[in-house]
């Protein structure tokens, strides 16, 4: 079938759960900036979690549909659609996201996914090199996107439990890990609001309030690995949380690292929202995400029940 | 061999300090002991100067008794039992040279002249020293197949502009302080411009889409303006 993008919205790529194992040629993981939300998605309409969906910025895209359609909307709430629940777009039929109303980024999953190519292992649109995804770009009005005609029979209205959510928030507590040169900065980080700023984008979230100072001065480091939730110090003290599109390596001092299982609130934020961070010993990070995964695992379960 | 976390997905594992040729074969030969075989839940390998980072997944990492930073440590610790005699053995010796050729100067290389006047040389001097030394690949990161090279001649060390430009065009050579490297792709970028090369650097739909690997020589060829424009 085909999904025709009458209106493209503000920035629409194509993601799933990023590009593994080429980092050491610089190639960063991309994908969803919230895991959470597309692998529920993708769970909505009976894919597997990693099937590639639309990432929605800010300003939802308007689509026509050629065939009816299983659809999902996850993620941040957008005007026009009911988040979290699988419903069919018939024949003919548009489905139109407005503006956010609350979070950032939604994620709209299809039965069966796009018919899109896998460039390195993966579906992701990587912006930067133009590389993956719908040509390597982000959708455009006029665009026509192919999928699968897979109509899944479903039982029942219902919508999932939001008690399993992230703690979506305008102004969220993020649990984060002490950095490598954390102690550079003394408590400063911990204990300061941050508000997110405009350039913020799929590489990085910055923020703006308190600069943090090095303590032992501008410490030159030689550039070495970083990941998708470092909190990296540039010279101007302003920190910045890398997302999925960051660079693999860095030089500048990291004083800390968003846990995996909080990196859906941020990227849920939107310039002008605010987080502040508190710190967690390592071992509770992991049993943080292993309970995510206990949860999704629960879920999917459910779900195979409700597509029989 | 010291140990860091890297958030909750990433160990750093450190085997020196700075940019070091003589650390350079243990980062490659514990590259190659971890890339080989890789047990479920370790995800990627990352080598920069220093250091060698294993990408790990917590979730598939838990039980036994284990955490999994501890388990990932221990997995590290036994690949790296003949790591000092592999690095002496396999990977002291040179791996790939590839020439790479640069239009320097003019509209390529708009910084050659600072450059020239921070190292008190000559544009000229400052090209022949550029073409005259053997590059090592250290790492690649910063952008997809961006090479961060090792052997600039000392004289030709020159800080980073003070203003990154906003938009570096791909194929620029560069000078940041001791390193030197090519822009794979159009970039934002703070490093001295004296040169483009033609090549392309990262190839997306390529097997192998970076041009070099970490580990690779590099020496550079001088071309002319009109050997640029004719390069397919």
């Amino acid at each position: 079938m085909e999904i025709k993008v009458l209106r493209s919205g503000m920035l629409t790529t194509i993601q799933d759960l990023g590009r593994r194992g080429h980092r050491a040629e610089g190639v960063p993981w991309s994908g969803a900036m919230d895991g959470f939300a597309l692998r529920v998605a993708n769970l909505l309409v009976g894919n597997p979690a990693n099937t590639a969906a639309l990432e929605c910025t800010l300003l939802g895209p308007e689509l026509a549909f050629s065939t009816a359609a299983l659809v999902a909307v996850t993620g941040a709430e957008f005007e026009g659609v009911e988040a979290w629940h699988p419903f069919v777009v018939p024949a003919g039929g548009r489905l139109k996201l407005g503006a956010a109303r609350r979070g950032c980024r939604a994620y709209l999953a299809v039965a069966g996914g796009f018919d899109i190519p896998r460039v390195l292992g993966s579906g992701s649109t990587y912006l930067r090199a133009g590389m993956g995804g719908f040509e390597g770009r982000a959708l455009r009005d006029g665009d026509v996107l192919q999928a699968p005609e897979i109509m899944r029979p479903m039982a029942g209205h219902w919508r999932v439990d939001g008690r399993i959510f992230p703690a979506y928030a305008p102004a969220p507590t993020v649990r984060a890990v002490r950095g490598a040169q954390a102690d550079e900065f003394g408590g400063v980080l911990f204990d300061s609001e941050f508000k997110i700023m405009a350039q913020s984008d799929r590489m990085g979230v910055r923020l703006g309030g308190r600069r943090l100072v090095c303590i032992g001065g501008a410490a030159e480091l030689v550039s070495s690995a970083v990941a998708p939730g470092t909190v990296q110090i540039p010279p101007d003290g302003q920190p910045i949380i890398l997302m999925a599109d960051a660079q693999t390596i860095g030089g500048y001092p990291q004083a800390a690292h968003v846990i995996s299982t909080d990196l859906p609130l941020v990227a849920q934020l939107r310039p002008g929202d605010k987080l502040k961070f508190m710190e967690v010993p390592l071992n509770e990070a992991h049993q943080l995400a292993l309970e995510r995964e206990r949860t999704l695992a629960i879920l999917r379960e459910g779900l195979a029940q409700k597509f029989r | 061999m010291t140990f860091t976390a890297l958030g909750d997905t990433a160990v750093v594992v450190g085997l020196g300090t700075g940019i070091d040729p003589s650390v350079f074969p243990r980062v490659r030969a514990l590259t190659a002991a971890l890339e080989h075989d890789r047990p479920p839940g370790i995800i990627e390998v990352v080598p920069a100067y220093a250091t060698v980072t294993v990408f790990y997944e917590p979730s598939r990492l838990t039980g036994e008794g284990e955490r999994p930073y501890e388990r990932v440590c221990r997995f590290i610790i036994s690949r790296s039992g003949h790591l000092q005699a592999d690095a002496k053995k396999k990977f002291a010796s040179p791996g790939r040279t590839i020439e790479i050729p640069v239009s320097y100067g003019g509209e390529f290389g708009p910084d050659l002249a600072e450059v020239a006047a921070h190292c008190g040389l000559k544009p000229a001097d400052v090209i022949k020293r550029h073409k005259g030394a053997d590059y090592l690949v250290h790492t690649i990161g910063f952008a997809p197949g961006f090479p961060y090279l090792g052997g600039l001649p000392e004289k030709l060390h020159t800080p980073r502009r003070a203003t990154p430009r906003k938009n570096v065009p791909a194929g620029s050579v560069g000078i940041g302080g001791a390193q030197t490297g090519i822009y794979s792709l159009a970039t934002p970028g703070g490093w001295q411009l004296i040169g483009r090369t033609p090549l392309a650097l990262f190839r997306p739909g390529a097997e192998e889409p970076a041009l070099l690997r970490v580990g690779d020589r590099v020496r550079f060829k001088p071309i002319t303006p009109e050997e640029f424009a004719a390069w397919k």
